[in-house]
């Protein structure tokens, strides 16, 4: 038992100082509970300043404690290597430790043990946690908007049926690989406008007419970034192009499009889109609201597009352009059959940033009276029924438009992986 | 071989000024129709709207023209605010990313994957509609650090009462002038005669000393105005005095900060990821100090990477700050695009206006990164 020096912990008396050392972070955190939790400050008997240090102290000194080096356990050296190598760090990792209990602690009864999932009406909210109800009973208008509720399958038949159209590409045999840009370029937005118009605005082979206004909540956000995608990506590449032309006419007109456009906010497009356009088409030509609003994000993320083509553009290098030339090839059998399929591998995961940007800015188009998801929860809120249940609203939208965009970030970084291994 | 060339110019050149002449004909035949003409001559009209939070005085009997100026005011400082607040808060995260202890490590990175997909306008929502409403009224509110009310109406907090400002003021950017040529004298020194001064700590001790000096001689004086509570009605209380800051902006501020500060840390993290191991190793080697080593070889390397996409991020913040529209901050889309342009219908112009507004920033903004990027790019040989 001789020896034992607490400043400078050792392995001869390992299981002392893990003991003391575990106490004492047992210690900190215990205090720091019953200090928020339960309203019981047992260092009380402290001057006030000390006592609120008290869980940063007794954790500290638990930390220091079993900070053993090459003690022979592996858990305990793993934990000392990561978030124990001197004093600093152990100070933070406790400040990290209590944080995350201070925030996680109230989080969780809010979201679950004190929240409400069952029944129909604002009354069958009486816990202090989330009222869940009010999400379960207004699910529908957040997913389809002001769409008739008898007709809400003609929604889900259609993005069903465009998936499948999407996921066929994958399908494809080796040998029509060479038809895939054009299967997806043209046929694809084709058929998806000829069935969004068919279907789901309806009109004609008996089906009910459902007008633009009426559509909304999620679907409405997977249409406009749906179609503002495929139309900004054939006009983005032609915009890159012509800003590496040599012809001066071209490059600057280019040139000047892409900065307009990436110069101004998106919601002043959105404006310029809902009372500015009318203005610039013959008298008493109408055009419907959503699809001026697919124009507006199209032309903006164009702009957007075409500066990441550029930078792949920009990546390949010179060789490619000789060595095509030299073969005898004109502009556009260099473009389309040399330089475009390399150019457009490697800036996949720009695009797909590009996406995720325009998804995350589409809540935008509430400005022309458009409510996609965050439209539908603010006109939610203002019902006089359930006044008062924003927080779970807003906390609904954002797991929503976090999952979709966190897996989409998460695959763009795959694929950045996957081309960066290729060259 | 000239007649391919001179082909797609002519038919680029044609299809703009087709449609430039099919819209300027259109707006022209609506314009008449509606009895509206051209011009800007509206902006001295009386604006006859009230701007509930303003840097400079206005009130309805203004004209447009400065209703124009205090949307731009309110636009830049929520743009100003945001760009310093996320630059701290960015470059902390990302070097917290960087930092080998694990819990660190994953709450930065669990706080960088969080907030930067969620959409902004959804944040900002959030701030505005549901957390800062959770705030308690006026007359309830407790006091924090015995100067500031945080309430459901927005901080109230202490403000500088000052005497001979432009003293203070002048004597700073004096301040400021004397540290330039200071520098610049002592890189002169240094790379002359090789003598090294204490730089940085001579510079702070100017820019302390000198208008520190203005309080014993110059007539400087300085005192605090704190908030009040004052009742309006029976049940309605507000604050005086002191400085009172509208939870629009303070729900702004703080979502486009969270937001963009995510971006940063990426980019911060990317930059000194970016600069090889060797580079340190060698620097080392040559008996540079620690300290010397951050400074002179992994800094210059490392903000040469991350200032580009950085300005980018702040050219997006200033944009982004656009959507205060939505929760009714009287930023120059809200004041201008919005109201003014509802009360003199004049879509063209207001429209007009505002995007060369964002217009002239952005690019004034991006012309200057360009002039940056060539003046620290690598002269290879």
């Amino acid at each position: 038992m001789n020896n034992v020096n607490f400043l400078k912990p050792n392995r001869k008396n390992l299981n002392l100082y893990l003991v003391i050392g575990g106490l004492f972070f047992t210690l900190g955190i215990v205090d720091f509970c019953l200090n928020n939790f339960y309203e019981k400050n047992i260092t009380g008997f402290l001057p006030g300043f000390i006592s609120f240090f008290t869980p940063l102290i007794f954790g500290l000194i638990g930390l220091h404690l079993i900070r053993i080096e090459f003690s022979g356990i592996k858990i305990l050296d793993e934990l000392n290597k990561n978030i124990n190598t001197n004093n600093f760090n152990a100070a933070l990792s406790v400040s990290i430790i209590i944080l995350i209990i201070f925030g996680v602690a109230p989080l969780l009864n809010w979201f679950i043990l004190d929240a409400n999932f069952i029944g129909d009406s604002k009354e069958a909210c009486t816990g202090g946690g989330a009222c869940w109800v009010y999400i379960k009973v207004w699910f529908n208008r957040f997913i389809y908007g002001m769409y008739p509720n008898t007709e809400q399958w003609r929604v889900n038949a259609t993005f069903i049926i465009v998936l499948g159209f999407m996921g066929l590409g994958y399908f494809f045999p080796l040998k029509y690989k060479k038809y895939l840009t054009f299967y997806y370029v043209i046929f694809l937005p084709i058929i998806s406008f000829l069935l969004i118009y068919y279907l789901i605005s309806g009109g004609e082979f008996g089906l009910e007419w459902v007008e633009t206004g009426a559509w909304g909540g999620l679907s409405l956000t997977f249409i406009v970034s749906f179609f503002s995608l495929i139309f900004c990506f054939p006009i983005g590449m032609m915009l890159a192009l012509g800003r590496r032309s040599d012809l001066a006419v071209v490059k600057y007109s280019s040139l000047s499009f892409i900065e307009f456009w990436r110069g101004v906010p998106l919601i002043t497009v959105l404006f310029m889109s809902a009372v500015m356009f009318p203005m610039f088409l013959p008298d008493g030509t109408y055009v419907d609201k959503l699809i001026r609003v697919i124009i507006a994000i199209t032309l903006f993320e164009a702009a957007y597009t075409a500066e990441v083509i550029r930078g792949g553009l920009q990546a390949l290098p010179r060789g490619q352009y000789d060595a095509a030339k030299s073969l005898g090839m004109g502009y556009w059998k260099l473009h389309l059959l040399v330089i475009l399929p390399q150019a457009l591998k490697l800036v996949i995961p720009g695009i797909a940033n590009t996406f995720l940007a325009l998804v995350k800015d589409t809540p935008l188009i509430f400005v022309v009276g458009l409510l996609e998801l965050v439209g539908m929860l603010n006109l939610a809120k203002t019902n006089p029924k359930w006044l008062g249940f924003s927080m779970e609203g807003y906390v609904f939208a954002g797991i929503i438009f976090w999952i979709i965009c966190y897996s989409m970030s998460k695959y763009s970084q795959k694929l950045e992986l996957k081309f960066k291994t290729d060259r | 071989m000239k007649f391919k060339k001179i082909l797609p110019q002519f038919l680029t050149l044609l299809f703009i000024v087709l449609i430039f002449g099919f819209f300027t004909m259109n707006a022209q035949d609506n314009m008449d129709t509606r009895g509206i003409e051209f011009g800007f001559g509206f902006l001295k009209q009386e604006a006859s709207f009230d701007i509930q939070f303003s840097l400079i005085d206005y009130d309805g009997s203004r004209s447009y023209a400065r209703a124009y100026l205090v949307g731009l005011l309110n636009t830049l400082l929520v743009s100003i605010i945001g760009i310093i607040l996320s630059t701290m808060l960015g470059v902390v995260i990302g070097v917290a990313r960087l930092s080998p202890n694990y819990l660190i490590n994953k709450t930065a990175s669990f706080y960088v994957e969080f907030f930067r997909n969620v959409p902004l306008l959804l944040q900002i929502f959030f701030w505005y509609f549901a957390a800062l409403r959770a705030l308690p009224m006026p007359e309830d509110a407790p006091l924090i650090f015995g100067s500031s009310y945080m309430t459901i109406k927005g901080l109230y907090t202490i403000a500088p009462v000052w005497n001979n400002f432009d003293i203070f003021f002048v004597a700073l950017i004096i301040a400021l002038v004397v540290i330039y040529f200071f520098n610049k004298f002592a890189k002169k020194k240094q790379e002359e005669e090789g003598k090294q001064y204490p730089k940085f700590l001579i510079s702070l001790g100017i820019f302390i000393i000198l208008p520190a000096l203005t309080f014993i001689v110059g007539g400087v004086d300085l005192s605090w105005s704190f908030p009040e509570l004052k009742q309006l009605a029976k049940t309605s209380f507000t604050y005086e005095g002191g400085l009172g800051i509208p939870p629009e902006l303070i729900a702004l501020t703080l979502a486009l900060t969270l937001y963009t500060a995510t971006f940063i840390a990426e980019n911060v993290r990317a930059g000194i990821q970016g600069i090889g191991k060797g580079q340190k190793e060698a620097a080392a080697s040559i008996g540079l100090t620690p300290s010397q080593v951050l400074k002179l070889v992994i800094m210059p390397q490392a903000l040469r990477i991350i200032i580009p996409p950085t300005t980018n991020q702040y050219l997006n913040l200033t944009k982004n700050s656009s959507l205060a529209a939505a929760i009714a901050y009287p930023d120059l889309v809200l004041v201008f695009a919005g109201t003014a342009m509802m009360q003199t219908g004049r879509a063209i112009e207001i429209v007009g206006i505002t995007m060369a507004t964002y217009l002239t920033i952005s690019l004034s903004i991006s012309a200057f990164m360009n002039w940056y990027n060539k003046r620290i790019a690598i002269q290879e040989k």
